[in-house]
């Protein structure tokens, strides 16, 4: 049996955590309620230009030239899955439940016998994903040292993922990370990035072009692609941080339970000590 | 004067939404002024000044490059960077200046250097204007 010296140890120690756990709680809030600001501020930008971009698109749709961007390779074989995490780890199912979704995608793929590549961005994803696809992660991003990201960042990544195609590396590119719904549900999300889907919709204006057409789609579709890694970059900080704020909330609470029956323990064990030595002092006095 | 919905959006924020008069935008073959009942129409930007007539009054931002695009719907400028002339970084631009003319000095000639070159001009042009307006 521990020694009650050992117990108030315990105790102390349980609440240094529950405090460390609080405090990354009330951090997480604080960082959620900017994050979520930023991805709601980024929501309008990548709403229009998809919306732009797919009345564009409707209107070139078919013809021979159609940029590759909008009309892929025409072959489906080689698959670039981007799998976006987080940098740190603590929060919840976060990372996981991302991973989760790009491993099962993949496995999906290559049991059809197609090729699949990776893409990872954020260390936490990579870590994950090495074990089983080490030789499938052709690149790796790190933002560790970002505290906001940045239109230039998400930029970065969309001139990799052009590049990679252009060199002609894949002919489908799929997007991986967690929609902000609400501080208690973050959906992983798969999203076709590359050839481009869209919502069909109604028909569009027929539009002037200035300039021509060809050259604003060239212009126009690395950018929607840069947007569209921006917005998931921006769902997924805001995903982290509440995905973090609940696990913590949670720690929190178990630590205190934890705290409470240690608590509840060790006085017991402090009670029957004293029971016992009253029990020897009276049993040697009557002994006399 | 009929009115008509614009909106500025930046990946940061939506800029500016609203009725407006006239929107002049610089389109990047030249600027181009929009008013209610413009024909469809979609055009990519240089950087330079945007301005917005509304109700008299006349609001001057600050694009650096995106999309226009015109429809029944209205105006809808989609912008990389887009603040008040008031509000915009100064530095940033001087700095962007001087980097450009140090890779310009770098690069061979070619079309990459003229579109440089261009670029280079159009962030001369937005510095001057705001240095213009500084001073008044």
């Amino acid at each position: 049996m521990p020694s009650l010296k050992d117990m108030r140890v315990r105790i102390a120690a349980t609440k240094a955590t529950q405090k460390i756990t609080k405090a990354m709680q009330m951090v997480a809030a604080s960082k959620l309620r900017r994050a979520q600001a930023a991805a709601e501020a980024a929501r309008p930008y990548a709403e229009r230009m998809n919306k732009v971009l797919s009345s564009i698109a409707a209107a070139v749709a078919g013809r021979d030239t159609a940029p590759r961007l909008l009309s892929g390779t025409g072959s489906d074989r080689v698959h670039l899955l981007v799998v976006c995490t987080a940098e740190r780890g603590l929060c919840g199912p976060f990372n996981s439940a991302i991973v989760r979704l790009a491993r099962e995608k993949a496995t999906a793929l290559l049991g059809q016998g197609k090729e699949v590549k990776l893409l990872c961005v954020g260390r936490k994803g990579y870590d994950q994903l090495r074990r089983q696809f080490l030789r499938q992660i052709i690149d790796t991003v790190e933002l560790r040292g970002i505290k906001q990201i940045g239109f230039a960042d998400a930029e970065m990544i969309a001139r990799k993922i052009t590049a990679l195609f252009d060199d002609g590396v894949f002919d489908v590119c799929t997007l991986f990370f967690s929609r902000f719904k609400s501080v208690i549900a973050q959906i992983p999300t798969a999203q076709q990035i590359i050839p481009a889907v869209f919502e069909t919709q109604e028909t569009p204006p027929s539009y002037e072009y200035e300039p021509a057409e060809e050259e604003i789609l060239a212009e126009l579709l690395p950018r929607n692609l840069a947007v569209q890694v921006f917005r998931a970059l921006l769902e997924n900080a805001a995903s982290e941080q509440g995905a973090r704020m609940t696990a913590m909330d949670n720690a929190t609470r178990n630590a205190g339970e934890m705290i409470r029956k240690q608590t509840l323990n060790y006085n017991r064990t402090r009670q029957a000590m004293i029971t016992k030595e009253l029990i020897e002092i009276i049993s040697g006095a009557e002994a006399l | 004067m009929a009115l008509f919905h614009f909106e500025l959006v930046s990946p940061q924020r939506v800029v500016f939404s609203g009725e407006v008069d006239q929107v002049d935008v610089p389109g990047a073959e030249g600027d181009f002024g929009v008013l209610a009942g413009h024909a469809p129409l979609v055009a990519t930007l240089r950087p330079g000044i945007l301005t917005v007539f509304s109700g008299g009054n006349e609001l001057k931002i600050v694009v650096l490059g995106g999309f226009a695009e015109v429809s029944d719907k209205g105006l809808t400028v989609l912008a990389d960077i887009a603040e008040s002339v008031e509000e915009i970084d100064r530095d940033m631009i001087a700095r962007h200046i001087s980097e450009m003319e140090e890779r310009a000095a770098k690069m061979e000639p070619g079309s990459e250097l003229d579109k440089l070159i261009a670029r280079l001009d159009h962030f001369k042009q937005v510095n001057q204007h705001l240095i213009g307006t500084a001073m008044h």
